[in-house]
């Protein structure tokens, strides 16, 4: 009964995991992918690595795919006298996003609000600007710092309460699709058996620098490296047709360039014979800013090629995002006939 | 040396798309070294053994240039595109562009209500298409141009686009081919990837692992009307890095190379460049640290389309790099 | 020499970030007495050993302080002998105007960074912050006696000497990481009283304000089963919320986010639990600002944490600590050392 990516993208989206703390993250993919890889080892940073042997006899090349599991959040950083928290961004958070959304906070996942100032309150002037995240606190009903401090400390992680669920026509809406998805996809792709040795690298700390993937890379040390992640779309109105980074409905993207790699032209020439060959839309990237896992990959040690596959999320890093369930469909179809090219050695390297 | 020059900045290579540059210097480099390799990222690694009893010096050219990458092609057929490397919206204005299979273009801009709004997102480029399908039979989305131009002669004096970093390039083979009988290693790397993120360079120098690295790239200049506050000039001979944004030349690299100059007669001044970074940059910081130091190449107006160089600090650069591997070096 | 002492040896040197050469002999020679060994690596870090009484492998525990200050560089001799510069990390242009400050040409040289006097200017000029390019140093010399003695590239260092305050409190320049640097002499002195199965790599690191270097090299080299940075933190003071600071004389903060492995910071709080140390936390949600960052991520990955002195105003010249806290800094390192068995290596991995 083979596990799809869909099936487990809900439990996957749920579950708190901010840079530093993907504790959850990983105890679910353990749980997962444990029974179907040979190995499964963690690093000191938090890196789960899933080795599976290839089937071929002789050398055999190293692959490495990565998905990182960590999100953009919060960590409460000062208990007021009044029972309220004051907290720090972890990753990059729009401000704007934040007031008036609900969370969870901490291993208990004490619900609470960011409260934000009436606006029978506030002063015309006042509505027109931002309000900072150094202004806003989250209340979790407590009454008193003693009270506050029984159930929470400092350095809590705080993630936004976002349920997963169906929305409009064949999309979902979730948190966290950066990078679940990805996580989600690796997951399934590790079910089946490789000519070559395959390493699914779940990354930690992508969201603070990359920095799960600067040390995995390091250790493991592919000659080629697949990053997986849910990329931004930006398909919205207020966007300009040549501004849309990705469309979604419009396939799995492919990365061109960003602020941490060029895509190995190579390999981008073949995932889009591949995906022309087996009739999967695809799309490409269409904006430059970002990075993510594969700059460290392709820049570790010696230096590799290394390239980018991601599905189109609508509102990443804010409380809620959207993805179409046909590009997450695809992109594993797309990533399997890649690997399977792959193992028939009709990649040139 | 100028026909030299002239080919190696007429050649199309942005950053990623350095196959032509590299065919072009391999070329010029057969012949006249022991070993020739080119690494996964692209870099070209050329190696002349010494007679064993020096160091293994790593001497570092990038090779790409910057330019534009196409992101997105319109129904009437205009190229909208980002920037690979640090292109400012303004040089661009006026300015044509060239694809790696020879299509031309206009960069244009959309109506401004005042040219400080000028930023790359308000700009296309026209290669004379009229329709999305008429343009994609020529560029694709993905594919990287590099500025239009020729080098023009001013006599002690060259103009062109991409000095930054070719002339390091042009310096770099004139320097292999003049060594004879020396005591180190040494590599000479025409990197790829330098002007976005001094990429090649890092893995070069993992791969080599050097006892000493010198980078040779431009550096600006503090000789026109009112400059920058910076004390290199056109004509004050090679310039000795003491610190930029990515490196602060380790004190016995600026003590090695000014001491050669003096010895040798050859004309070169010290150089501070607040914001900007070279190879040098990523070189020193491989494994467990590397010595290093940049030679640099005073340059005028760089990141435009008429980067300025004069010939008489191209020669010392020269002079100063050959002069540094003729001897045994103490580090 | 105490830690008082040495402290004051070490800031009153220059020690430019690139050219820690003299801060470096004061600290190779008074680490390297403790430590029992000694060397420099190729960037110039000073790396201490003193060697645990476990069996090869032996846990190596590595701890950072940087040595390195921030400062001024020459850019321009102008006519008439006025000097152009540019900072070398952090500087605030804010504390310079009307400094004394020393050029280190050929022989070092007094200068000062001179001011319009307040009578010839406008208010409006005098609201404004001065812009850095708006600067220049006075050595007293004209055009052609500068040139003689300086040089473009050569440093520039404030006059700054500790400044003993009340108690336990001193004052001055590059006590950010002088005061670690003490840290680690404090460290090694309690060691050499306790007995420890595992390496301490005491190292004192280059270049850490112009962008952690000297730790990525060294961390590299030693390739330590533990990295721990010691650095200071924003002490408290009027105007900075207290979520941003840790107080002065209560003890040494611990930092709390992704860049601290867990494990490593929990046994640094039972340690100082049972030296009865109070420590404070500092919530750091991404870069700790320290070498811990980069420590974190060399090779195949270091557990690392941060442990900060609290110090008042950061980068300027009346940077403002406890020694008290130092000490106690030293001792919780020194104990958390000596708790360390071989079976550290699989606590601290994931899975």
């Amino acid at each position: 009964m083979a596990i799809k990516a869909l099936d487990i993208l809900p439990k996957l989206s749920e579950a708190p995991g901010i840079s530093g703390r993907e504790e959850e993250v990983r105890n679910i993919l353990r749980e997962i992918v444990g029974d179907y890889v040979d190995e499964l080892k963690g690093d000191t940073l938090g890196n789960l690595i899933a080795y599976k042997q290839g089937t071929a006899s002789g050398d055999r090349i190293k692959v490495m795919i990565a998905a990182h599991m960590d999100e953009v959040g919060l960590m409460v950083s000062a208990i007021e006298k009044n029972g309220l928290l004051k907290f720090k961004k972890v990753g990059g958070i729009d401000d704007r996003v934040l007031v008036s959304k609900t969370v969870f906070v901490g291993p208990q996942r004490l619900p609470g609000v960011i409260g934000a100032k009436a606006i029978h309150l506030q002063k015309p002037a006042e509505r027109k600007k931002v309000i900072e995240y150094k202004q806003l606190y989250i209340d979790l009903g407590f009454t008193s710092k003693e009270a506050a401090e029984k159930k929470v400390s400092l350095g809590d992680p705080v993630v936004f309460a976002t349920e997963f669920a169906n929305f409009g026509k064949g999309l979902v809406k979730g948190k966290a699709f950066d990078d679940r998805v990805g996580c989600a996809l690796l997951a399934q792709v590790l079910q089946d058996s490789y000519p070559f040795d395959l390493y699914g690298v779940f990354t930690v700390q992508e969201e603070v620098g990359l920095r799960g993937a600067v040390v995995s890379a390091y250790a493991v040390e592919p000659d080629i490296g697949i990053a997986l992640e849910g990329t931004t779309c930006a398909d919205i109105p207020e966007s300009k047709p040549h501004g849309h980074a990705t469309t979604l409905g419009g396939g799995p993207a492919i990365s061109l360039m960003d602020r941490t790699s060029i895509g190995n032209k190579r390999l981008i020439e073949t995932l889009m014979r591949l995906a022309e060959k087996e009739g999967i839309p695809y799309q490409f990237r269409r904006t430059t800013a970002g990075g993510n896992d594969a700059g460290p990959i392709h820049m570790s040690k010696a230096g590799r090629p290394a390239v980018t596959l991601s599905v189109p999320c609508r509102y990443i890093h804010s409380p809620v995002s959207v993805i179409d369930t046909e590009d997450l469909a695809n992109a594993g179809r797309l990533l399997k006939v890649f690997l399977d090219e792959l193992g028939k050695g009709g990649v040139e390297l | 040396m100028k026909a030299l020059i002239k080919s190696f900045v007429e050649t199309y290579g942005p950053a990623g798309s350095e196959e032509q540059i590299r065919s072009l210097i391999e070329a010029e480099i057969s012949g006249h070294v022991d070993e020739v390799r080119t690494d996964a990222l692209g870099n070209l690694i050329a190696v002349k053994k010494g007679d064993g009893s020096g160091l293994k010096v790593m001497l570092a050219a990038h090779m790409d240039e910057i330019g534009l990458i196409v992101t997105h092609i319109d129904d009437k057929g205009f190229l909208r595109f980002n920037s690979v490397g640090g292109v400012s919206p303004h040089v661009l204005l006026g300015q044509r562009v060239i694809f790696g299979n020879g299509v031309v273009g206009a960069v244009g801009a959309e109506k401004l209500d005042h040219i400080k709004d000028l930023r790359l997102d308000k700009m296309y480029i026209d290669i004379g298409a009229d329709s999305k399908g008429e343009a994609e039979e020529r560029v694709r989305v993905g594919h990287t141009c590099a500025i239009h131009r020729f080098m023009d002669d001013l006599g002690n004096r060259v103009v062109s686009k991409a000095m930054d970093d070719r002339i390091a390039c042009a310096v770099l083979v004139e320097a292999l081919r003049r060594v004879d009988g020396t005591p180190h290693d040494v590599y000479f790397v025409f990197t790829v990837q330098e002007e976005v993120g001094l990429r090649g360079a890092r893995t070069a120098a993992y791969s080599i692992d050097p006892d000493l690295g010198i980078a040779i790239d431009v550096t600006r200049t503090g000789d026109t009307p009112e400059s920058i506050t910076m004390d290199v000039r056109l004509g004050g001979g090679a310039a000795i890095k003491v610190k930029d944004s990515s490196m602060i030349t380790h004190p016995k690299v600026k003590g090695l190379l000014a001491d050669t100059a003096e010895a040798g007669g050859i004309p070169y001044q010290f150089e501070v460049l607040e914001h900007g970074g070279t190879d040098a940059g990523a070189i020193h910081l491989s494994r467990q640290g590397v010595p290093s130091g940049t030679i640099s190449i005073p340059c005028r107006y760089i990141h435009t389309p008429t980067e300025m160089v004069d010939m008489g600090d191209v020669k010392a650069c020269v002079d100063l790099v050959v002069a540094v591997l003729s001897e045994p070096i103490d580090i | 020499m105490d830690n008082r002492e040495f402290l004051r040896s070490l800031v009153q040197e220059a020690g430019i970030s690139g050219y820690e050469d003299r801060v470096a002999d004061i600290v190779a020679d008074e680490l390297g007495r403790l430590a029992g060994d000694v060397r420099r690596d190729k960037l110039g870090n000073v790396i201490a050993l003193k060697r645990g009484s476990g069996p090869e492998p032996r846990v190596k525990v590595m701890a950072a302080a940087h040595m390195d200050e921030i400062g001024l560089m020459v850019t321009k001799i102008e006519d008439r002998g006025f000097i152009r510069f540019t900072t070398v990390g952090g500087v605030d242009q804010r504390t310079l105007p009307g400094q004394e400050v020393v050029v280190h040409g050929e022989q070092p040289l007094v200068g000062i960074i001179g001011v319009k006097p307040p009578h010839l200017l406008s208010p409006e000029e005098r609201q404004k912050a001065m812009k850095m390019e708006e600067l220049f140093i006075d050595v007293g010399l004209n055009e052609e006696e500068a040139r003689k003695v300086i040089r473009i590239g050569d440093l520039i260092s404030v006059r700054r000497d500790l400044v003993e305050l009340d108690g336990s409190f001193v004052a001055g320049k590059a006590l950010d990481d002088r005061a670690g640097v003490t840290v680690l002499r404090q460290c090694l002195e309690d060691l050499s009283r306790l007995d420890h199965r595992a390496d301490l790599y005491a190292v004192a690191t280059v270049q850490e304000e112009v962008g952690l270097r000297g730790a990525i090299v060294s961390t590299y080299g030693i390739s330590p089963d533990i990295g721990i940075a010691i650095d200071v933190c924003h002490g408290d003071m009027p105007g900075v919320s207290p979520e941003d600071t840790s107080e002065i004389g209560k003890g040494p903060a611990l930092a709390l986010g992704g860049n601290v492995h867990p494990k490593v910071r929990e046994r640094l709080i039972a340690a100082a639990g049972e030296l009865n140390i109070n420590i404070q936390t500092e919530v750091a949600p991404g870069a700790t600002g320290t070498d811990a960052w980069a420590m974190q991520v060399v090779r195949a990955g270091v557990p690392t944490a941060v442990v900060s002195i609290p110090q008042r105003y950061m980068h300027t010249s009346v940077e403002t600590l406890s020694l008290a806290d130092v000490k106690a800094a030293g001792r919780l390192l020194a104990y958390f050392i000596a708790l360390i068995d071989e079976g550290i290596r699989e606590e601290l991995k994931w899975l």
